[in-house]
């Protein structure tokens, strides 16, 4: 099951990077999203995917599944959801004053301030 | 007192959230941001001689024993690093009365800035990889704000950049994170570490060294990793430049200096080296952009990053002396730097223009700055009365006992280039013909001079007592050269 986890996880990894090589500002912002799902799986991955109960103590299971990488994803979950909403506002306000989401365009040259 | 500790974090916290309902008072924002500023220079003061007199002092939150819990844990390096940065923030706050602008006063700018120290303090004082993650977060989406607060083209063109190699960067010390936690299976700091020495650091231990290496070499700017660096330093106003200049590139530096010292020491040969050769390209890069530029902001900028190769060339000779050398160096730098962007932004606030070319014969009309200027170059350089001399000294010494003579000759080089490129700065723009312009805009530039001579004033203290100093700074260097130290105080029985 990890091996499975861990091939799909590189597919994640694999377009996140083609998309932030991109130049549309849009699909940078997407490929964040893609690499942070990735990052986030794997933590979940890295902490084992063994048969267990979810961690409720009032299941009364013999086993249950490791509590720390979940509450480690939803840590992480939470601020890349704050840094990515900041990201898409940013995005959002440098397309009206600057006019364009390409990144070329983006460069700092005399001839583009 | 046991709570000691998270004073300078706990503190801050509490002020940023007060200021957020006073968005629109400037003055009580003022006094209430400085006098916060000063309770947290005094709590990490008495952090500081506590730390000096009993020892490393650590904290099991919500009292769970240590590796359990979250453990903040504060030695003599934390404590330093944590004064340090409190007593820069407020040089940079009064600097910041009269320089940011009412604009941006009224839209949070000071709770931001409380928040950013907040991160700072945290990354310093904790004991746990993960909630390091979590404070490096709380200061990276505090310096976006900052970065971008009022919103002019070049900031917002800039901090998308920025935004996004940290985003990268962030999503990488979890990918870290999660590898280290399948094999060590612990996520507090002293723990690993004895984990690690109990397996003696297999080859994906040395992998994960490498990447946390790669994480940190992001946030800390060292060669191949300081690209993004230039042109997001040059976007924001001089105070919030000086606070990111003096300390957010010094908390990767530190994250460097820590994980190498307590974690992944038991294979130097190979991670260490790495290290070692980066910090000399990272010194020849930061040299060829300060000789190259003729833009005063460019110019220091380019001086971080040879300050940061110095430090990780101490951190990657890992002897004793090396070690004491590099701490020398690292609050040397600290406060250099910030006197520098300070210095660097009233130039610019008095000439209209961070060109060189553009700026001369500034001494004539403005003499003190002048002179501050030159000292604050001269101690840059490492001119021997002088603060950045004793640490560069003790590198270069652990260098050439351990026979790395390449490196620690590209560290006495890179002396000589430092200091031509501020003294650029000095001939140039204040000797001279005056500028004509000049005569009439007489700038008030005192409240903005004071913080600045006061931090120099610091470093020339910190360079003629350094037989004070030392004692601090040996305490610090004994835990980083045994981690035992460090480990015994967190994982008490």
């Amino acid at each position: 099951m990890e091996i499975l986890m861990a091939i799909v996880i590189g597919i994640l990894f694999t377009s996140a990077v083609y998309l932030m090589l991109s130049k549309s500002l849009l699909r940078i912002i997407i490929g964040t999203g893609l690499l942070s799902h990735g990052a986030h799986l794997l933590i979940l991955t890295m902490g084992g995917l063994k048969r267990g109960s979810v961690p409720i103590l009032g299941e009364h299971a013999k086993s249950y599944v490791d509590p720390i990488p979940q509450a480690l994803i939803l840590t992480a979950i939470v601020i890349s959801f704050g840094v990515t909403s900041f990201f898409l506002v940013l995005a959002y306000r440098a397309y009206q004053e600057l006019g364009t989401d390409n990144m070329d365009q983006m460069r700092g040259t005399e001839s583009n301030d | 007192m046991i709570n000691l500790l998270i004073l300078p974090i706990i503190i801050p916290l509490f002020t940023a959230i007060f200021l957020i309902f006073l968005t629109k008072y400037v003055m009580v924002q003022r006094w209430v941001s400085t006098i916060s500023l000063l309770g947290t220079i005094s709590s990490a003061f008495i952090l500081l001689h506590t730390v000096h007199q009993d020892g490393i002092q650590t904290l099991n939150l919500g009292s769970w024993p240590a590796p359990f819990g979250i453990t903040l844990v504060s030695d003599m390096l934390s404590a330093l690093l944590v004064t340090t940065a409190s007593v820069i923030a407020l040089c940079c706050l009064i600097y910041s009365f009269k320089s940011i602008g009412e604009g941006r006063e009224r839209y949070y700018y000071y709770a931001v800035f409380q928040f950013l120290l907040v991160g700072i303090n945290g990354a310093f004082t904790t004991g746990d990889i993960f909630n390091l993650f979590v404070f490096f977060e709380v200061m990276l989406m505090s310096s976006y704000v900052l970065l971008v607060i009022g919103g002019t083209k070049i900031q917002l063109r800039e901090s998308i950049k920025y935004i996004l190699v940290n985003v990268i960067s962030s999503a990488l010390f979890v990918i870290t994170v999660a590898y280290l936690y399948s094999v060590v299976g612990s996520l507090n700091m002293a723990d690993i570490s004895v984990r690690i020495s109990q397996i003696h650091q297999p080859g994906i231990i040395t992998v994960i060294a490498i990447l946390f290496l790669i994480v940190f070499g992001l946030k800390g700017a060292i060669f191949p990793l300081y690209f993004w660096l230039p042109g997001s330093y040059y976007a924001p106003p001089a105070p919030i430049l000086a606070m990111f200049g003096a300390l957010l590139t010094k908390v990767g530096v530190y994250s460097i200096l820590r994980t190498y010292t307590l974690f992944f020491y038991h294979d130097p040969g190979y991670t260490h080296q790495i290290l070692g050769v980066l910090a000399v390209l990272t010194i020849i890069a930061g040299i060829i952009g300060a000789i190259a530029f003729w833009d005063v902001k460019k110019i220091i900028i380019y001086n971080i990053i040879i300050a940061v190769g110095v430090i990780t060339f101490g951190i990657s000779v890992m002897t004793k002396e090396s070690l004491t050398g590099s701490v020398f160096y690292l609050i040397h730098d600290m406060i250099m730097k910030a006197a520098l962007f300070l210095l660097v932004g009233i130039i610019t606030t008095i000439a209209g223009t961070s060109n060189l070319r553009k700026i001369s014969g500034l001494i004539k009309f403005y003499p003190a700055l002048g002179w501050i200027f030159f000292i604050a170059s001269l101690s840059l350089a490492g001119i021997p009365p002088l603060s950045g001399f004793v640490g560069k000294l003790l590198i270069v010494k652990g260098g050439f006992e351990e026979h790395q003579y390449v490196g620690a000759a590209v560290v006495l080089m890179s002396s000589l280039f430092v200091l031509y490129s501020v003294i650029k700065i000095f001939l140039n723009g204040f000797w001279g013909k005056p500028l004509d312009e000049l005569k009439d805009s007489r700038a008030p530039i005192k409240m903005m001079i004071a913080p600045a001579a006061f931090l120099l004033a610091i470093a020339i203290f910190y360079g003629l007592g350094s037989e004070y100093v030392y004692s601090y700074i040996s305490q610090a260097s004994d835990v980083l050269t045994n981690p035992a130290i460090y480990i015994d105080a967190v994982l008490k029985e």
